[in-house]
């Protein structure tokens, strides 16, 4: 039976490119180093797929040919007024390119999922600016890693073990046995005391860590791993130390750590519910380190402050690059929203939020942006590709996106498909067909075909390309 | 009892949301509300047992689950999806984002209501013109 290497993952911003894929007949059968979530994608991915196009007919979603459904499409399309094309980050360059070309014949708003993930941060980074670098540089060089409301073991489950605290680097050693027994010795213990619950009648709590100051902790030679959450995570239990911040106080808590990194006085006990000798000696970790790097989450853009708290950790590692290297990167989400990113740039000069609806690109985000829109009322169609904004969004947006026309392009049955007008079935990106994505820290690398898609199955690219034309055909009135 | 409300995403979300949106594991994985567990007592509740949350924007109710990554008194934590984000503003400070995290809730137990599959949440909420 085959078995395909080197495969990229299409799943999360790691990009991870060692999956080693068996094949047989047209079924993957096994996926080699492959992550819980990405194992469900590879093995899993034919359940519950969708295998023919849909379109609505008097209130019901009913089965119909091809050529019917793009031809709906692009009557809708070519008829709205102000349509928002939304989705792609989950889907190839190929194909989001697909994508612009047709949001600027149709002149529509083409947004991308950065807009409710990191786009906060890309507006940060535009007025701040940003000293990063690529994964490689971290995995041979980084001695302190932070990651600061991020939880990667959750959300990016081979971070730490291909890029940070788990990978043996050129000059930096992995620390997995040190975690592996940290972890275990607390696992054992929270059994100990589930058992001591059962027989005892009466719970008990787990003893406060023992780890009090992070000097104690933090001053060792080798990788040295911080969290930063407002929850004691996955992640944060493996850390060397974990910093518990206040919800909503991230952006007082980098401004303290900016203020003790400067030489400044802190004239307070605590600062967002951390004890302020505890951050003293955290920003003497920061300043001593010689090759840092921060990562962020989600946990900073999408609470109080958002782009004002990446300004924030922006300006701390400018601060700390006074004394020594210190980097900076988002968590990218989905496997390919740095490439919508990217993409989206090249072809209109903006990252997202793009309107080309007076003929030209437009970028305002609050205005421009989808969620704004939806929240306003002003769009009058959508195209979902790759995307389950009914999942996703809040509530008031996604009531006025379904209340539209509305086409989704997406190989399984969402939220959003059972609430569209016209559905597409398609390919997965990454395994029933090639394409480029990008990866967190913007490298890009080549997604594989490794098996045959159903029948009758177009790629996004495919099905896009079809739109497009026959938009072009009802424009021109042929 | 009033709390901050965070969302986020774990693993076994993430696992299942790439097999499908509507099959009970998925439905388990996201349909449910960690709580502190002296919270839980303050509020009387059980493991697994129902509670609304309600915020300014809306009301679901979610199964209730003690958190394993406790002590986070006053905070309450449910997995991106559906349900959670009928609770979300959709106001976004002129950023184009929304708040999913830090957001002002408030919990209570709701033994008789249900918490609906997502076909029916769909329904309830959502409709075509």
């Amino acid at each position: 039976m085959p078995r395909i290497s080197n495969v990229t993952c299409p799943v999360c911003g790691c990009l991870c490119d060692d999956i080693e894929v068996t094949v047989e007949g047209n079924t993957i059968t096994e996926a080699r180093n492959a992550c819980a979530v990405s194992e469900g994608k590879f093995l899993y991915h034919q359940d519950h797929r969708l295998l023919k196009p849909l379109v609505r007919k008097e209130g019901k979603l009913v089965e119909s040919s091809l050529d019917e459904a793009i031809r709906k499409s692009a009557e809708i399309l070519a008829k709205a007024s102000y349509p928002i094309l939304y989705g792609w980050s989950c889907t190839s360059c190929e194909a989001i390119r697909v994508g612009l070309e047709l949001a600027e014949e149709v002149g529509g708003v083409i947004d991308n999922t950065s807009t409710v993930c990191h786009g906060p941060s890309i507006l940060s980074i535009q007025d701040v600016g940003i000293a990063t670098c690529t994964l490689g540089q971290i995995k041979h060089r980084a001695d302190v890693v932070v990651y600061w409301g991020s939880n990667p073991w959750s959300a990016h489950p081979r971070h730490l073990e291909r890029y940070t605290a788990f990978t043996e680097g050129k000059f930096q050693r992995s620390e997995r046995r040190r975690y592996v027994s940290r972890l275990g010795s607390s696992s054992t213990l929270k059994r100990l005391l589930r058992a001591a619950k059962l027989a005892l009648k009466r719970g008990l709590r787990m003893p406060e860590s023992p780890k009090a100051s992070p000097e104690s902790e933090l001053s060792r030679k080798g990788r040295k791993m911080i969290v930063v959450d407002t929850r004691k995570t996955r992640s944060a239990e493996i850390a060397d130390y974990f910093i518990q911040v206040q919800p909503n106080k991230d952006y007082e808590l980098l401004e303290a750590l900016r203020m003790l990194i400067r030489d400044e006085e802190l004239d307070l006990k605590e600062v967002a519910g951390v004890p302020t000798d505890q951050l003293e000696e955290v920003a003497d970790v920061l300043i001593g380190c010689e090759f840092g790097i921060l990562f962020f989450g989600v946990g900073l853009t999408m609470s109080e402050g958002k782009l004002r708290n990446i300004d924030a950790a922006l300006s701390l590692v400018r601060d700390l690059n006074h004394y020594t290297k210190f980097l900076i990167m988002p968590m990218r989400g989905h496997y390919n929203v740095s490439g919508a990113n990217i993409v989206f740039t090249w072809q209109t000069g903006y990252p997202y939020a793009v309107d080309f609806s007076h003929g030209y690109p437009r970028y305002n985000p609050g205005e421009t942006s989808v969620v704004d829109i939806l929240r306003r009322g002003e769009s009058d169609a959508g195209l979902v590709v790759a995307s389950d904004p009914v999942s996703n969004f809040p509530q008031k947006a996604v009531q006025n996106l379904v209340r539209n026309p509305l086409i989704v392009i997406d190989p399984h049955p969402t939220p959003t498909s059972i609430l569209a007008d016209v559905v597409f079935p398609s390919t997965f990106v990454g395994i029933e067909t090639e394409g480029t994505a990008y990866r967190m820290d913007r490298v890009p690398l080549p997604l594989k075909k490794v098996i045959e898609p159903p029948g009758g199955i177009l790629s996004d690219e495919e099905i896009l390309g079809r739109i497009l034309l026959e938009v072009r055909r009802i424009k021109g009135g042929h | 009892m009033k709390v901050l409300l965070l969302t986020g995403r774990t693993v076994e979300q993430g696992r299942e949301k790439e097999r499908s949106k509507f099959s009970r594991e998925y439905m388990e994985s996201v349909a449910a509300c960690y709580v502190d567990e002296d919270d839980m007592k303050r509020l009387k509740i059980d493991e697994n047992s129902n509670i609304q949350i309600t915020t300014s924007l809306g009301s679901v109710i979610l199964k209730a689950r003690k958190s394993l990554r406790a002590p986070h008194a006053g905070a309450v934590f449910i997995p991106y999806g559906a349900w959670a984000n009928l609770l979300m503003g959709s106001e976004t400070d002129s950023v184009g984002m929304p708040s999913f995290k830090g957001v002002p809730a408030e919990i209570e137990p709701s033994p008789d209501d249900e918490v609906l599959s997502l076909e029916d949440l769909v329904k309830k909420h959502y409709r075509k013109a």
